[in-house]
This record gives structure tokens, sequence and C-alpha cells, in this order.
């Protein structure tokens, strides 16, 4: 089908288009081409083109493929260890931040109290946190000379149990999120019409709510499968050499073993598997899409009564605060537990000037000022990026539109390693020679912010009343001013919060990152990774105190996000 | 001369024509309202007009200027959207504004001019308020105040009045109708209701399948329905494909009485509830089986009633041929499941062309 001219004014069918209908359907096809170019551009050479020419490099040799080697590498004994680990690891995580976080969707989506507000914003915190800091928290927690190791000699860190709840820590935002945020909305009317036509109260709740609860259900579950099938800082953190995920492999395979062949199979394979998931995503978003009864969430959420529900509620808060608080807390209590007591040792010792045996050539605190600018360049590009690409994603589409909003997501999956590793030998040659620029890392960072600004904005920009745009146009707008005039007021806020993602993942991010990040300006996540790999209470203590920092800057953005926050904005 | 004319314009939507070489005129300060059931067509005669919607064929001029190819917003025409669409995130001044900001007004003009429109839509004072706080006839009246306010030289009105209470809209109607008249606009609106449409338009077009089955003073559609379609759209049951000899029509009913002048041959013959008339002494008069003299004494089952204020309106079941509506007076109405007899009026009865 041609493509709705602007102002998603159905075009006259090719058979009766005048002339000026036709010009305006052309101007119309334009003006969309125009939107995605930039977009596609950017994704084609700073994603497309490294990807594909480690792939290329790593398959090829004397200008041949070698799918043999491929064939060798997929069917290895290693590989399928590997491949097993990152599948059961990935479904048991899901599994198991289900169980936890199913109840706490529905104690905040149907229950009013006393900090509701501040509890949302708590339990969201963990998911803008880079990983790395999760697994230094957890360390700091499970690990040796851990909190629970030091109290009853307790410790988790050779156990998969560390990364299992690193992962539901990290993932129960994403389950109460999106399923809590469909619940809070749904018509508590609908089941109380179930009711009065005679269905018990289990039976309406299984006959109404969870059918209209289960598409969200399976979003949020291929979502955290999703995140936990390409984890990569956790693992690094946490796995230690026993555990491996595809993606951590990959890494090993580049940065240790320089074995591209074996890295580059790695990542098809990763890649395949994440298309497949994500074509999944789609569809279940579609079919999300179906129309249920929405109230506002306010009208849903009542007081708990009685004993059971206070309990009920209670039992949540006490999750949130073992699984989500008490982490955090050790984090913090670690990074202030200095030799001699506690104290501010180890944040000094930050901004020292690096001597012969560190792991740096600067202070470390200066990662923090790298990863704040790094981080709002990478902002800036994303958010332009991505509004453009939602822009252009707004309008009702073909597939040709639909395929390129997956590729929007693909980033999300694709393995972090690989893009970065790819930017180093293919970002090395004029007339894109950025490998000793700075900008190469805002722009592996802003690759991984695209999808969430596009996530953010999209159902907002849709739900703008196509008629909105039409009475501006009425009433002498041209389509330019309509789209100032119109759709920008409304998602201006959309906007802030997706500019708020893209910052907390740009400050986060690591898998690219640790290749691209000069050894003169590290940021956060890469700097935290080194003190940790490096043995020696203070560099430890070190580690804790910028893993601190970074989960205060994240945690301080989310909340002020939570201030502007609306109630349609997206899915994350 | 006319200021909006639209000549054999068709639309095509998904190989369907939306509108079919629709031809129409409106002159300059008239109201004009097209009727129709949904999906006639009478919407898309709207959009197209305001260029929201591409026209396959034919031409449209407003004030003698071709539309062709202008975009909607170098138009010059208003727009009244069926659920009024104002924009949210603006306060009711701002609303009303938007089109004379768009026209590059001064801030201090567009503000006196905004003041006037409220006064005029018997908002007065409204400017700071939020639209969201609006009851349904506030947002109706500043949805009006907006579309006036660039002052169009053609006002289009969707379903002006479609989602209001009842009482509400029947006093919106003789205001708006007042207003319209005062400002002198030239007006296109649509409708399904056909009470506002008579209520409201100087000439009324009834739309079918993308075509218009008629135009004319609501008078004239009222008493003379065009075609069996308009006639039962009008909410007339008493249609019957029928056959005219003389003074007389041969229907399922029996033979019915016509007017004088009648045109011989077949056709479709519509009888008013009006001329539907319960004979006097119906109950105790045997039938007559003088079916020759023009139809009297047909008898009927009363199948219900129902009352309208000053008269009841009946629901008959005769002895042969369909149902029959009936209007009689309050008093001495018969009640569900009592016989009566009934006559016609040739005054009542209107001959229209034989049905396809």
């Amino acid at each position: 089908m041609a493509s709705p001219p602007p102002g998603g004014r159905p075009g006259a069918g090719p058979d009766g288009a005048r002339p000026s209908g036709r010009s305006a359907a052309r101007r119309a096809l334009a003006v969309r081409l125009g939107l995605m170019a930039v977009p596609v551009a950017f994704f084609a050479l700073f994603f497309g083109y490294p990807v594909a020419t480690i792939v290329g490099r790593g398959l090829r040799e004397d200008g041949r493929w070698q799918f043999g080697r491929a064939a060798e590498v997929l069917t290895s004994p290693d590989t399928l260890d590997v491949l097993w680990f990152t599948v059961w690891q990935a479904a048991a995580s899901t599994a198991l931040t289900l169980l936890v976080a199913l109840p706490g969707a529905y104690a905040l989506a149907r229950f009013d109290f006393p900090g509701k507000r501040l509890l949302r914003a708590v339990v969201t915190v963990p998911f803008v946190l880079p990983t790395v800091v999760v697994g230094s928290a957890f360390l700091a927690l499970v690990g040796r000379g851990g909190v629970l190791d030091e109290a009853w000699g307790l410790r988790l860190d050779t156990s998969v149990w560390a990364i299992l709840l690193a992962h539901v820590f990290f993932n129960y935002a994403v389950v109460v999120r999106t399923v809590g945020g469909l619940w809070g909305q749904l018509d508590p009317r609908q089941e109380e019409a179930a009711r009065v036509l005679g269905a018990g109260r289990f039976t309406a709740w299984r006959r109404i709510t969870l059918p209209a609860l289960v598409p969200a259900v399976a979003a949020a579950a291929l979502m955290v499968f999703l995140f936990t099938f390409t984890s990569f800082g956790v693992i690094q953190v946490l796995g230690g050499a026993r555990y491996a995920t595809l993606e951590v492999e990959i890494y090993r395979q580049t940065a240790q073993f320089l074995d591209l062949p074996t890295a580059a199979v790695l990542s098809l394979l990763q890649l395949a598997a994440v298309a497949a998931m994500l074509a999944v995503h789609a569809w279940t978003v579609r079919r999300r899409e179906s129309a249920l009864r929405l109230v506002a969430a306010e009208h849903a959420a009542r007081r708990p009564r009685g004993v059971g529900q206070w309990a009920f509620l209670w039992s949540q808060l006490l999750v949130v605060a073992v699984l989500l608080v008490l982490p955090l807390a050790v984090l913090v209590e670690r990074s202030l537990s200095a030799p001699g007591g506690y104290g501010l040792a180890f944040y000094r010792a930050l901004a020292e000037q690096a001597d012969a045996s560190s792991a740096f050539v600067v202070p470390p605190l200066e990662a923090v000022g790298n990863s704040l600018a790094y981080a709002a360049v990478a902002t800036l590009i994303a958010v332009a990026v991505g509004t453009l690409a939602a822009a252009a994603l707004t309008r009702r589409a073909g597939p040709l539109v639909r395929g390129f909003d997956a590729l929007l997501m693909l980033p999300l999956g694709v393995s972090a390693v690989t893009v970065g590793f790819g930017f180093l030998i293919t970002l090395d040659k004029p007339p894109l020679d950025l490998r000793s620029s700075w900008i190469l890392v805002p722009l592996a960072q802003a690759l991984v912010g695209v999808p969430f600004v596009v996530r953010t904005m999209l159902p907002v920009l849709r739900a703008v009343d196509e008629r909105l745009r039409e009475a501006a146009a009425v009433l002498g707008a041209s389509p330019w001013r309509a789209w100032r005039e119109v759709d920008l007021p409304m998602v201006s806020r959309a906007g802030l919060i997706a500019a708020g993602f893209a910052f907390a993942v740009s400050l986060g991010e690591f898998g690219a990152t640790v290749f691209i990040a000069r050894p003169d300006s590290p940021t956060l996540p890469v700097a935290v990774a080194r003190l940790l790999g490096r043995a020696g209470e203070y560099n430890y203590g070190m580690a804790m105190a910028l893993s601190t920092i970074l989960m205060l800057v994240c945690a301080g953005v989310l909340l002020l996000l939570e201030r502007v926050r609306v109630n349609r904005s997206g899915e994350f | 001369m006319s200021s909006l004319t639209l000549r054999s314009v068709t639309v095509r939507l998904g190989g369907r024509a939306v509108l079919d070489s629709v031809d129409l005129d409106v002159a300059e300060r008239e109201t004009v309202c097209v009727l129709g059931p949904s999906g006639s067509g009478k919407s898309t005669l709207l959009r197209a007009v305001a260029g929201l919607q591409e026209i396959g064929a034919g031409e449209i001029t407003l004030g003698g200027r071709d539309l062709a190819g202008v975009p909607v917003h170098r138009r010059g025409v208003g727009l009244m959207f069926q659920d009024h669409q104002l924009f949210p995130q603006r306060d009711v001044g701002r609303n009303v504004a938007f089109g004379l900001r768009m026209r590059g007004d001064g801030r201090a003009e567009a503000e006196r001019r905004v003041a006037e429109l409220l006064a005029m839509v018997g908002l007065p004072d409204a400017q700071r308020r939020a639209v969201g706080s609006l009851s349904g006839g506030e947002q109706q009246r500043v949805a009006l105040a907006r579309a006036l306010a660039p002052s169009p030289a053609l006002l289009m009105l969707d379903e002006p009045l479609g989602q209001l209470d009842r009482s509400l809209r029947e006093r919106l109607v003789v205001e708006l109708r007042q207003l319209f008249d005062e400002l002198g606009t030239t007006v296109l609106a649509v409708t399904h209701d056909q009470g506002e449409a008579f209520a409201l338009a100087d000439r009324v077009l009834v739309m079918r399948d993308g075509r218009i089955a008629q135009s004319g003073t609501p008078p004239e559609v009222w008493q003379r329905p065009a075609s069996a379609f308009v006639a039962r759209f009008l909410g007339f049951d008493n249609v019957v494909p029928a056959t005219v000899t003389g003074r007389a029509a041969t229907t399922p009913w029996g033979t019915l009485p016509v007017p004088d002048g009648t045109p011989p041959g077949p056709a479709t013959l519509l009888v008013r509830p009006a001329g539907v008339r319960l004979d006097a002494d119906d109950v105790a008069r045997p039938a007559p089986d003088d079916a020759a003299e023009g139809g009297r004494g047909l008898r009927c089952q009363v199948l219900a009633r129902t009352f309208r204020g000053d008269h009841v309106v009946l629901a008959l079941r005769p002895e042969r041929g369909p149902d029959l509506e009936a209007t009689v007076p309050l008093r001495g109405a018969p009640s569900p499941g009592e016989k009566v007899t009934v006559s016609f009026d040739a005054a009542e009865t209107v001959r229209l062309p034989p049905e396809d």
C-alpha cells in the first residue's frame, strides 16, 4: 500500500489519483524517506557496517568464505556448553523474575498506600543501574569477604545463584512496569460485570483479568529473557571463570584469545537468537494492541482491606527491601568501610594521582567527568536519531517500515562487544577515521540509547489523534507547523523521559565502551571493571566507591524522571 | 453567485466510490445540511472540501477559486469536527486564538477577537479555562468559536450536535441558526439526525451511497420525499409498491385513494401516519366489503401504542399487507390487542417513483 501523505490523509488510490494527488503522495513519501534517512544512515554506518565487517572478517580467509570453520565452531562442545548455559540461565532468571515480580506488580497496581510513588521509583532504580554496579553490589553482598560471608560464611559468588539473583534484581522493574502498568489501568468494572453475571472472585479474575494480562506478561518475560540472554557485565563480575554467556564468550574470544573467527560465529549465533526473540516480541506487542478498556490508574487502586491484604502488601515491601534495597545499601556500606573504620578513604583515593602500580594513568575520579560528558553527547545523538525514527514510524505503515521498527530494537540484543570491536576495526580509516576521536564512545552508547528513545516516544506520538493535526491544518497550520503546535507539546514530556533513559543507559554502557574508551579517559563502568580486576583492598574499596557514585547519578536521573513521568510513556 | 460548488466530485477508497460524481452548490450566506445514514459519504464530502481527502475526479471551487492543489491550511475553510478536537494542552483562549495566530494576527488583535467570539457563543471570560474542564455543550461552543475565529469563507460542521443530550441539542440548534443568520456565514453541515437538519438548514441534501438522493428546502423534502429510500430514512414506514390507475392505487393493503393528477402506472406509495384514519365506529360496524371504494375499512389489530406527547403512534397489523403506522389523537386511542378498521386519506398520500 502506498504511504499516506503528510497529515496522514489516506491517499487517493493509484486508480483515481489526479496529478495533484499523486504529487501530494510523492511529497509524503519524500517526507517520510527524509525522516528515515538520518536514522537509517546512522544505523548503517555505526551498527550495520562495523558488525558486518567484523563478522565478515571472522568468516572469510584468503578472500573465501570459511563456512566449514563456522560449522566446526557451532558444533564444538565448548560452544554448545556456552549456548546451553546462556539459554538455561536466561530461562531460570526469567522464571524467577516473574515469580518474584508479578505479586509486586499486583500490589503496585491495585493497592493505594502512602509512599507508593517513592516505591515505584525505588523499584525502577536497579533497571537503570549499570550492570557493572549490579555486579559489584552482589559481590559485596554474597561474594568473598561480602556481608553474608562475614556474618555466616555464606558465599554465593561461586554458584549460579548470585547471577540469577542479580538478574532478578535488575529486571524486577521490567515486569512491574510492563505488567503492573497495564494491570493498574484495567477497568475493575469489567471484573465487577463478570461477578454480577455470577462468576466467583477467582473465576472472574481467571476469565477477565488474566486473559487481558497474558500478552503483557509474555512481553515482559520476553524482554527479561532478552536482557539476561545477552547479559555481560553481571556475568563478567560474578561469573568468574566458570560461567560464560555467549556475550562473555565473544568478549573472551575477541579480547583474550584474539580468536576472531570463533567470536564472529558466536556473534552471528547471538544475532539470530535475538532476531527471533524480537520477532516474537513484535508479535506480542501487536496482540497487546487489542482493544482493552483502560482507565486512569488512580481509579483502579484502593486501600488494602483486612489483615490478608495488608500482610500481602507488607510481604511485597519486604521482598523489595531484601532484594532491591539491601544490595545497594551493602554497596554503599562497603564503599565507606575503609581499613581504619568508616570513612571516605576510598573516595579520597579515587581523586589521587595514579602511581605505577595503578590500573590508571589518570585519577579514577576523572571517569565521573568523562562519563557525564560522553553520556550527555550520546543522549543528544540518541534523542535526535530516535525522535526522527519515531516520527517516521508514527504514521500507519507497510511492511517496509515495520521492518525498520524491528531494526531499531536490534542494538538492544546484538553483542555490544561485537559493536565495540567493530568500531575499532572499521572506523579507523578516512573518510571515517574516528579511532582517536572522543566521539566514538558517545556514538556507541547512543546506539543502545536509541531503542529506548523510540520505545518511549512512539506510543505517545501514536496516541496523538490524527484529527487534532487535521484541526490544526484546517485552521491554517502547515504540516510542519501542525507538528510543532500539536505533536511537540504533547511529546515534550515523553522526550524528556526518553532523554533520561538514554542518559542512564549511556552512563552504564559497558560492553562496547570497554573496547573503545581510551586508557586515559575511561568511563565509570570501565573504571569499576578495571578496579575489580585488580587485587588489593584499596582497589576493591575504590570500585565500591565508584559504583556508589555511578548508582547515585543514575538514581538521581531516574528520580528526576519520575517527576515528569506521564501515564502513557512507553514500555520500559 | 454560488460560494461553494462541487462538480462531479468522486472519491474512491479501497475500490469503492465513497463519493460518486457529486454535484453541489452552496450559495453565499446559505446554510446547507447534508443528511444521510452513516457510511453514505457525508463526512467524506466535508473532508474533500477541506482538502483532508484527495478527490479522484471532479472540481471543487470556493468563491470562484479552484481548490485543486491548494493544501488544507491555505483553503480558508472552517471545520468543526465531530468530537470537537480541541487541543487538550491549550486553554480555551489559546484554542480559539489558534487560527488567528496561524494567520499571523497580532496578540492584542487576537485577544480582542477571542473575547468577542467567546462572548458571542455564550462563554464570556472563559479564556483561562482548561478544555478538560468543559462540559460537552461548552466544548461544542469553544469548537465553534475556534472555527469561526479566522472568518472562514465557508464553515463546515460535522455532526455538530451529535454527542449532546436532547434538550441541549434543541436549544443549540436554535442558537446556531440565529448566529449564522447574524454573521451571514456560508455553512455546510452534515448530520444523520433529520430533526437537526430541518431545524438548521435553508436547504437539505439527502445522501445515499455516495450520491445525492434528494435536494430541497426542509418542507419540500419532508412533504415530497424523492424516493422510498428518502422516505424511509426520514422515518416513514408506510411505504408500499403500488399501481396507480386514475384516482386510486392498488396496493397490498387494497385499493387506496390518491391525489388528483397522480401519474398512472407502477409506483411506490407513501402514506403518512396522519393519513391512516381510524373509522369512528369501527368496533360496532361490521366490516363492509367495499374495497372498491378507496380501501375504506381495512381491518387491523393494534400491536402497540406509543405516546408522543400530544398524539399517539399506533403500530397496526392489517388483515393483509405489511404493518402500518398511524397517528391518532390522545383521546380515545385504542389499546394493544383491540381490533380497528382504518381508511386512507388521499391528501396524506404521496406517489414516489417505483423502487428498483
